[in-house]
């Protein structure tokens, strides 16, 4: 691989990542609310298709995107209805809705496969697009992967520096405390959950208004369930989170490539590898909190077990303390 | 701030737990409210803070109708109250705590957030570094925080609920200074206490409940302690737990329950370094020492759900330092954990399916008509409120706490209990030491963590003080007094009663 | 004193109306609920297909009716419930003990593919020996897949639904693998699996139709043990101790750990089980789609049924006649056969908003 094929597929691993930002940071947001969105899967297909479907009525990408965000936000509205004001459990519905939304869209989107649709034009950007190197691989771009760039410090200032972001936290972590603080608890995480879905709503029409520019069946099945692995991988931290996501792009585009550099390892391996990566990263993260893992490594030779027990306790990061579980008022 | 309260109620299901409350207080004054355990005090704070919603009646705040709807509207109207509990949130920092929802008027910004906390802590004397993480905060201190954090909220009329539960002395006295100086500068405190003396200290008038009902308002202070104790506890009286006799000390050949040898055991940043010590049979022993020094080790050490990083530790003589909890339930030992719906018991499942879980002998099919013939027993002989299919979660503290002992095999010889009688009323907790001390007569060793000091005197036999992760020897209890024990809790004069390494 | 004759009345004058409320309220509740799940789910379903451009009283015609027109229908709508039984049952294990299985796809597909293995190497044993040999295997892959989650959710504290899917996207590679790799038809390798069984492997069936009567019955016993274990026996009771509350269950003396890993290992022995009813008994060959979707089903229908394992025989069938019904619907219509997903999933949906509701009431 020569200098110029390196920088291309930097540029692609941060293009192909943009869709999976926008959903995880939609799904950070709406974690760090201490509501679980498992509906992510489906609800990203679904609304990939409608981004699409209105796309080519309307001939408008904007409104393809507005659609798009208008379906993930009334998924959350429906999730928001059964498990916060219900209080059932959100697993149930989150998965229910994953499969009702993945058939919503095979059966609404079946007169729009492999039709020709609209796209987010290309648009590098003068002047840096000439810098060398970042050139290449940061500005020839289009407005929506910026987009996904500027996303990431923005959601982390919102989360981290601002005011709301930190009673958003709290909502996440203690709710009966901000409940005792005169936060209004449950409007509050309507509203960022329906924040959230929006972003993965974005996220889904990110794949059939720009990287892939079409619908077909299930084409993008199984990310959705990726990008919510890669928030707990994340730590519910918008910069590790982020990349998680483009460490996984860049896994995907090796995929592609090794098919060809390596023709004799059959391709379902490359298909399969990402998840069983997943897995493996998730076992990795949760290890810090391991009894039978610690006592593993502290077996292993001095010099190695020190350097493995720190990386493992920074990437094990606890969850928000009350994620998932509906907020009762006293 | 003036507080008018007319006839105020507030029913959960068919308990009336406040009923017709009319009450006022003064702006200015430290008021005291009085009450045994479920008197319907904290009921009455959470209605003020709009925590809780009242059924009718209403509150004035100077003369004017208040809302009092929910928290925004009593913190709007100048009410705000320190939970028994504190209300913060442990993942975040003390600043971040202080600045959490906060009205932007009080504090603009997070810059500005510190400096106040800065200068609030140098006004009261309090110790509260803003960058500390709130898990390594003491509950006093948290409670420093909430009572900061209200302040600069602009709050004028301050409630606080047991406020001196799980801290120094220390801090009871900086405390106590603190709310005197905020009257002076014309705040209204409310101070609901379950303890005569600090009320007796610090409050101008005295207001006493009594199963949700006034039987005293605004009495001026002082007052003859007698009467005060009447009216809280009805024509009985007060009940002065009598002290216990002496368990009759076992022959010295017998095998201890448990001997520890050089025993380090470890959680998380906190240890117990170091521990030698035996457990003879048939004697109740008390764990005392602040939140989080080291009790809940032992006691979890001890019942083999914890195991030391160093040390020997023999139950019966055998030596079960890496055995399973298995082992020692197989033994005889068995825990009970503070609190009773986290892993004491399995809330949804009934009285009779708990027997069925714990029995011993059983096939593979269940004989439902047999346990609930049990549980009809135990309900019976435990006095439990409760029919064999009600699930657990729904009877009361009390009623609980006396299930889990009912659980509890007829084999046990050794029994952790931590906080046996907590947020349990009088009655309820001498039901359970009797339980609890009939056990001990028939042999049994029970070691037990308490926060209460009258509990812990009248009750064990020996007592270990835990302070910063250091254990006294077992100290004999007859020759302990509750001023001593607050010294050695605190640190004072520790070191001669720390048991010597080795 | 006065009052007292009055108050010891009371009880007397009791009984009729407790008694008729006592029924009348269960039957108002059951009103509102049906209510809520039959309007709700009609309501939405319809709208989706009126936005497709469908009738929709045709649609539901076909849907309803489809599974029920000929033997050979009613044939599919049994080889379909017989493995979405198995797989509802093991599910109620599972959801007994607090987890949500949702790694039960992949267990489906390895069951499928170990079930496979004796019917390849050994095609010349008698074949009842070979099916009581591919069954076994299928049971014993579903179950050493189904521990692989509680390896991961015991042992190294990662999320079973992650845990999960992660497995079932795994076993699909592996079972892509094998069909295009070392199984692959002599010739050409395709998506439509491997080379059919020969005949005599198949599990009989009756005359003309293709109902294998040994499948529905493998799965009735299944329940049947599922049913008698979680709710006769002393290990069901403590696998729903286990779920409801780990902590405490250890503390009373459960082997709560042992009870989750035995529930999950139970739940994927018999979705493998199901697997290997898959190549038995319908598509006679290891196909990429060998799961075809029924362990999720398995999942509505438990998600639907709360863990009652009463009900779970006939959601199954209606499920399962919902699935056979809408397969006509392209050819007929000309609309996608996913809505029997849709109406599925809208039924479970409602299911919940209407317990939520009562649960309010």
């Amino acid at each position: 691989m020569d200098t110029q094929q390196i920088l291309i597929n930097l540029a692609a691993i941060l293009a192909g990542a943009a869709p999976l930002i926008f959903a995880t940071m939609g799904e950070t947001i709406t974690e760090r609310a201490g509501v679980v969105n498992l509906s992510l899967d489906g609800k990203m297909l679904l609304s990939a298709m409608t981004g699409f479907a209105v796309g080519v009525h309307t001939q408008n990408v904007l409104l393809g995107f507005v659609a798009a965000a208008g379906v993930g936000m009334l998924v959350a509205l429906v999730l928001c209805f059964v498990s916060l004001g219900l209080r059932l459990s959100q697993t149930a519905v989150g998965f229910v809705l994953a499969l009702l939304c993945t058939d919503l869209s095979s059966f609404l989107g079946n007169s729009y496969v492999r039709v020709p649709g609209v796209a987010v034009p290309a648009m590098p950007i003068p002047v840096l697009q000439d810098l060398p190197i970042l050139g290449k691989i940061l500005f020839q771009h289009d407005l929506l992967i910026y987009a996904s760039f500027l996303l990431v410090p923005l959601v982390w200032w919102f989360l981290f520096r601002t005011r709301a972001g930190l009673t958003l936290r709290a909502l996440g972590e203690r709710p009966t405390t901000a409940y005792a603080r005169g936060v209004p608890v449950l409007p509050l995480q309507l509203f960022y959950v329906l924040l959230g879905g929006a972003l993965v709503g974005i996220a889904g029409a990110a794949y059939t208004l720009d990287l892939k520019q079409g619908w077909s069946y299930r084409h993008i099945a199984g990310t959705g369930w990726i990008a919510l692995a890669i928030v707990i991988f994340g730590g519910w931290n918008p910069w590790r989170v982020a990349f998680g996501c483009y460490l996984f792009g860049a896994l995907q585009i090796f995929a592609t490539r090794s098919q060809n550099l390596l023709p004799n390892i059959p391709t379902q391996i490359f298909q399969v590898a990402p998840f069983a990566l997943m897995i493996l990263i998730l076992v990795l993260v949760n290890a810090g909190s391991n009894p039978t893992l610690q006592r593993w490594i502290e077996q292993l030779p001095a010099p190695l077990s020190k350097p493995v027990q720190q990386v493992l306790a920074r990437l094990n990061t606890a969850a928000p303390a009350a994620l998932g579980q509906p907020f009762r008022r006293p | 701030m003036d507080v008018q309260i007319r006839n105020l109620t507030k029913t959960f299901g068919s308990l009336r737990a406040n009923d017709a409350i009319s009450l006022s207080f003064a702006a200015g004054n430290i008021h005291g409210i009085l009450g045994e355990n479920g008197a319907g005090k904290s009921t009455l704070m959470k209605l003020l803070a709009g925590f809780l919603q009242r059924d009718s009646g209403e509150v004035l705040l100077d003369g004017q109708p208040a809302s009092l709807h929910n928290p925004a509207a009593s913190l709007a109207a100048g009410v705000g109250m320190v939970h028994q509990d504190p209300m913060d949130v442990p993942a975040f920092s003390a600043l971040e705590n202080f600045f959490c929802a906060s009205p932007r008027s009080a504090l603009p910004s997070l810059a500005v957030a510190r400096q106040r906390l800065t200068q609030l802590n140098q006004q009261f004397g309090f110790t509260v570094a803003p960058d500390q993480p709130l898990a390594r905060l003491t509950v006093g201190q948290r409670q420093q925080l909430e009572i900061m954090r209200l302040l600069a909220c602009g709050v004028k009329v301050l409630i606080l609920d047991e406020p001196t539960t799980g801290i120094t002395a220390a801090q009871k006295t900086a405390l106590f200074a603190a709310l005197r100086r905020l009257t002076a500068q014309g705040e209204t405190v409310l101070f609901v206490s379950h303890k005569l003396d600090e009320v007796a200290d610090l409050c101008q008038t005295v207001s006493i409940l009594r199963s949700g009902r006034v039987v005293g308002a605004q009495l001026p202070m002082p007052q003859p302690q007698a009467e005060l104790l009447k009216l809280m506890f009805g024509q009985a009286g007060a009940p002065a737990p009598p002290r216990q006799a002496a368990a009759p000390p076992a022959p010295a050949s017998a095998v201890p329950v448990w001997q520890l040898h050089q025993i380090t055991v470890r959680e998380g940043a906190l240890s117990v370094p170091n521990l030698t010590l035996s457990l003879p049979r048939g004697c109740v022993v008390g764990l005392c020492g602040l939140d989080g020094s080291g009790q809940q080790l032992l006691l979890r050490l001890l019942a083999g759900r914890l195991h030391p990083e160093r040390g020997r530790l023999l139950l019966h003589g055998t030596d079960v330092t890496r055995a399973p909890y298995r082992a020692f339930r197989a033994a005889g030992v068995e825990y009970l954990p503070a609190d009773r719906m986290h892993d004491g018991v399995i809330g949804a499942m009934t009285l009779t399916e708990h027997l069925l879980l714990t029995s011993e002998q059983h096939g593979l099919i269940i004989n439902r008509a047999d346990a609930r013939t049990q549980a009809e027993t135990a309900i019976a002989a435990y006095n439990i409120k409760a029919t064999p299919d009600t699930p657990l979660v729904s009877l009361s503290g009390g009623n609980q706490q006396r299930a889990m002992l009912a659980l509890l095999s007829a084999e046990c010889t050794g029994l952790l209990f931590d906080q046996p009688t907590r947020s349990l009323d009088v009655v309820s907790a001498r039901a359970i030491w009797q339980r609890l001390l009939h056990r001990r007569a028939a042999g049994t060793t029970i070691v037990f963590a308490s926060a209460d000091f009258d509990e812990l005197l009248a009750y064990s036999d020996l007592l270990l003080v835990f302070f910063a992760g250091r254990v006294s020897r077992l100290l004999p209890c007859p020759t302990m007094t509750a001023a001593r024990l607050a010294e050695l809790i605190g640190g004072v004069g520790f070191a001669e009663v720390a048991a010597h390494g080795g | 004193m006065a009052d007292k004759p009055t108050t010891e009345a009371v009880p007397e004058a009791l009984p009729a109306p407790a008694a008729l409320r006592a029924l009348a309220l269960p039957a108002a509740h059951l009103l509102t609920s049906a209510g809520i799940i039959i309007g709700g789910t009609l309501l939405f379903t319809t709208l989706v297909l009126l936005a497709s451009g469908t009738s929709p009283l045709e649609a539901y015609r076909l849907i309803l009716s489809g599974a029920f027109r000929n033997p050979r229908t009613i044939a599919d709508l049994i080889m379909l419930t017989a493995p979405l039984l198995l797989c509802s049952a093991g599910l109620t294990l599972t959801f007994s003990a607090g987890l949500y299985n949702l790694g039960i796809e992949g267990q489906i597909v390895i069951g499928a593919v170990l079930a496979m293995v004796p019917l390849r190497l050994l095609p010349d044993l008698p074949p009842p020996m070979l099916w009581l040999l591919a069954l076994s295997a299928g049971a014993i892959g579903g179950m050493l897949w189904a521990l692989l989650v509680g390896v991961l959710r015991l042992s190294t504290n990662v999320n079973e639904i992650f845990a999960g899917l992660g497995l079932n996207f795994i076993a699909i590679g592996i079972t892509l693998y094998l069909v295009f790799g070392p199984w692959k038809r002599p010739g050409v390798a395709s998506m439509s699996g491997t080379e059919p069984l020969p005949e005599a492997l198949w599990l009989p069936t009756l005359a003309g139709i293709r109902l294998a009567p040994l499948a529905p019955i493998i799965a009735l016993i299944g329940m049947g043990v599922v049913w008698f274990a979680l709710t006769r026996t002393h290990w069901g009771l403590e696998i729903r101790a286990a779920g409801l509350n780990l902590a405490a269950a250890e503390r009373l003396g459960v082997p709560a750990h042992a009870r989750l890993f035995q529930s999950l290992a139970g739940c994927g022995a018999l979705a493998g089980l199901a697997g290997a009813l898959q190549i038995l008994a319908v598509y006679h060959a290891l196909i990429p789609n060998i799961s075809s979707g029924i362990g999720f089903l398995a999942l509505l229908v438990v998600l639907l049924v709360r863990s009652n394992p009463v009900w779970v025989l006939p959601v199954a069938i209606l499920f399962a006649s919902f699935s056979i019904g809408s397969i006509q619907l392209p050819l007929q219509l000309g609309i996608d056969s996913s809505i029997a997903g849709v109406l599925q999933g809208t039924l479970v949906l409602f299911a919940l908003i209407a317990q939520g509701v009562r649960g309010r009431g």
